[in-house]
């Protein structure tokens, strides 16, 4: 069907009338064209303009300084590293749980009020803005509704040679906003790990029972296995984006201004010798790589736009590997699989 | 009654035909329940969210005084000024609110139209190969951080794009922080969410209904415009609300490029402040958690969330009520 035939197909003498149905058209369809693409052109300004801004200023003593009253000195290790934390403590929260609570709404409650309620709910949560996560990990984790009041306890716990001390409430620290973005993902984890659940043929299920195998045997050892790149593909890309979230860090309580790393570890050579700072990381104050582009693009000082392009260059390379890594799974999961 | 029963007695598990051991049986149902619990924590995010606006907000637990209880809601909700930082208090949020309209009317003027082409073309126009090259450009947007986005309006958007052409061409005043920057930036991100939810719901019209437009001699102009699209209009209509809830609660774009002036204006070109904005720059402060301006943050969060949520549940409502049923 050509986009420029007018009327039926019968051949007559071109009209106005025709000459500007032909215009709309081939205009309509421009202006559709245009749109799509237009994100394309967005994108390329906007990386053109971010590299013409901060490429001169990126450079390995950047990725290893702390942030600096001098912007010529300042750099990104205290947001790298505690995003690195927050990343890790959300997942080590939010993966178990979100894909616990999917297996259950995918292979225990097929029907019923509990999983229209729950479903209700999950796609609510997907509408509500972040910056509610970030009040309800300050209310929840940083101040545990008060419960504390003026008294902050300190939990020990003496494992052997380590020794911890949990803050309660938790406070402004990683582990706090590593919760939050661990709830934050909550429902992006769930809805992958149904969405990898239901592409596993119902066969495979048939053939585990049908050799006697119990729901959880047939689950843990068939459906899981088979899920596993699809989840971890969606997992990927949950915590790519809350490694760029702000908001919610801002309102629990990022440090905007910090010159040590969780734990005090730079490096792995800091874990070897002083192995009790992963257990103190947790507990410390932190800041994250969004955060300190956020805090440099509010500092009146021009010379820090260029400090806080060349942080964007290090968090877009961040979140690309990220994707490369999530579609390198997925097309590997796409040759594998045979059914 | 027999049946009944029979049926509460049946095992947990209906596929395993041999009578296991009670341990395993056990197992089983120890396992489903620590998967209920998982799937609990959902609800109770909704929950805490709920509890912690509420018991800040209308009801307080003794010790604490609810925000409601210090400062009157009709004050609240009618008063023009929000100035929590002066001597002179007022916590009126129409300022707040109508900063956030302001800036998501922007958005949406910006995001929807070139949304919606951007999904017909995709839908009906781009061939497979072309939709291949532009669904993951629309992705790699989607996924390009907020903090990333304000950036773009503050260091470029204002002073290469708005300043040379509104300031230079019609002489107007263009302040540093304004909300048509914010409005630009945020209808940009909302640009993906518009185009793939209208093309699912654009590619889910049948294909018989537009045969028999191009059978009574329609150009696909005519075919897009008043067959797919009148027919697609229920997803439409809700990925747009969708949108424009997301631009209602887009932060970190708007709290660099929009300023923090509670202002009651409709002027794109000055500096207004979004409820999120506010929430944003009360928590970067470092107030003291007792403090009346600390506690005006969870009033704020309220009304974001209770704008957000209708309009989330207003979209599902368009969803369900006016989706047309084919075959």
């Amino acid at each position: 069907m050509s986009a420029a035939a007018p009327g039926l197909g019968v051949s007559r003498p071109r009209t106005d009338a025709s000459a500007r149905a032909d215009l709309v058209n081939r205009g309509f369809a421009g202006a559709c064209a245009v749109s799509a693409w237009f994100g394309l052109g967005v994108l390329i300004v906007l990386l053109g303009g971010v590299l013409w801004q901060g490429a001169g200023w990126l450079s390995w003593s950047f990725l290893t300084h702390y942030d600096s009253r001098h912007p010529a000195e300042a750099g990104v290790l205290a947001g790298l590293l505690g995003s690195a934390w927050l990343v890790t403590l959300a997942t080590l929260f939010a993966v178990p749980v979100g894909v616990g609570a999917g297996i259950f709404l995918e292979e225990y409650e097929k029907k019923g009020w509990l999983r229209t309620l729950i479903e209700i709910n999950l796609s609510n949560l997907a509408g509500v803005p972040s910056i509610v996560y970030g009040i309800l990990g300050m209310a929840v984790f940083v101040k545990m509704f008060g419960a504390f009041q003026g008294r902050p306890k300190v939990l020990e716990i003496g494992l052997a040679s380590v020794h911890i001390d949990i803050p309660l409430p938790f406070g402004r620290t990683v582990l706090s906003g590593g919760l939050t973005l661990g709830l934050l993902i909550l429902p992006m984890v769930i809805v992958v790990t149904r969405e990898a659940l239901r592409a596993v043929p119902s066969s495979l299920r048939q053939a585990s029972y049908a050799l006697g195998a119990t729901h959880w045997q047939t689950i843990r050892h068939q459906l899981l296995p088979a899920a596993t790149p699809g989840i971890i593909t969606g997992v990927i890309l949950s915590v790519s984006r809350a490694i760029g979230e702000t908001a919610p860090l801002l309102v629990v309580g990022a440090a905007v201004y910090l010159a040590n790393t969780p734990g005090g570890i730079e490096s792995p050579v800091d874990v070897v010798k002083h192995p009790g700072g992963l257990a103190e990381a947790p507990f410390d104050s932190f800041t994250a790589l969004p955060v300190l582009i956020f805090n440099w693009i509010s500092r009146p000082e021009q010379e820090y736009r260029h400090v806080a392009a060349a942080a964007i260059l290090v968090l877009l390379g961040l979140l690309q590997v990220f994707n490369i890594a999530a579609s390198v799974i997925r097309a590997r999961m796409q040759r594998k699989t045979r059914w | 009654m027999a049946e009944r029963l029979a049926a509460k007695l049946a095992p947990a598990n209906p596929h395993g035909l041999i009578r296991r051991s009670s341990l395993v049986r056990a197992r089983e149902q120890a396992i489903r329940l620590i998967l209920l619990a998982c799937a609990m924590a959902s609800i109770l995010t909704t929950v805490g969210i709920i509890y912690v606006l509420v018991t800040e907000t209308l009801i307080a637990v003794p010790p604490h005084e609810a925000f409601f209880q210090l400062v009157s809601p009709w004050q609240f909700f009618t008063e023009t000024r929000w100035t929590p930082q002066f001597s002179d208090r007022h916590f009126g949020i129409l300022p707040l609110l109508c900063g956030t309209f302001l800036v998501a009317g922007i958005a949406a003027l910006i995001g929807l139209p070139i949304g919606l082409a951007g999904s017909i073309y995709l839908s009906e126009y781009a061939s497979p190969r072309t939709r291949n090259k532009v669904k993951p450009i629309l992705e790699i947007l989607a996924g390009i951080p907020t903090v990333v986005f304000g950036y773009f309006a503050l260091v470029f958007i204002t002073p290469y794009l708005l300043r040379p052409v509104l300031t230079g061409l019609f002489g107007w005043d263009v302040q540093i922080f304004n909300a048509a920057s914010a409005g630009i930036v945020v209808g940009i991100m909302i640009i993906p969410i518009v185009a793939s939810l209208s093309e699912d719901a654009l590619r889910s019209v049948p294909q018989a209904l537009r045969e028999a437009a191009y059978a009574l001699g329609s150009t696909k102009y005519h075919v897009s415009t008043r067959v797919v699209v009148p027919a697609a209009l229920s997803g439409i209509l809700a990925s747009f609300l969708l949108a424009i809830s997301r631009a209602v609660g887009e932060t970190m774009a708007v709290a660099i490029a929009a300023g923090q002036t509670p202002a009651l204006t409709l002027n794109p070109l000055r500096s207004v402040e979004t409820m999120t904005a506010y929430i944003v720059n009360v928590s970067f402060s470092d107030k003291p958690h007792q403090s009346l301006d600390f506690k005006a943050l969870f009033a704020v969060a309220m009304t974001l969330f209770a704008v957000t949520l209708a309009m989330n549940l207003l979209s599902h409502l368009v969803m369900r009520r006016y989706r047309e049923t084919y075959q």
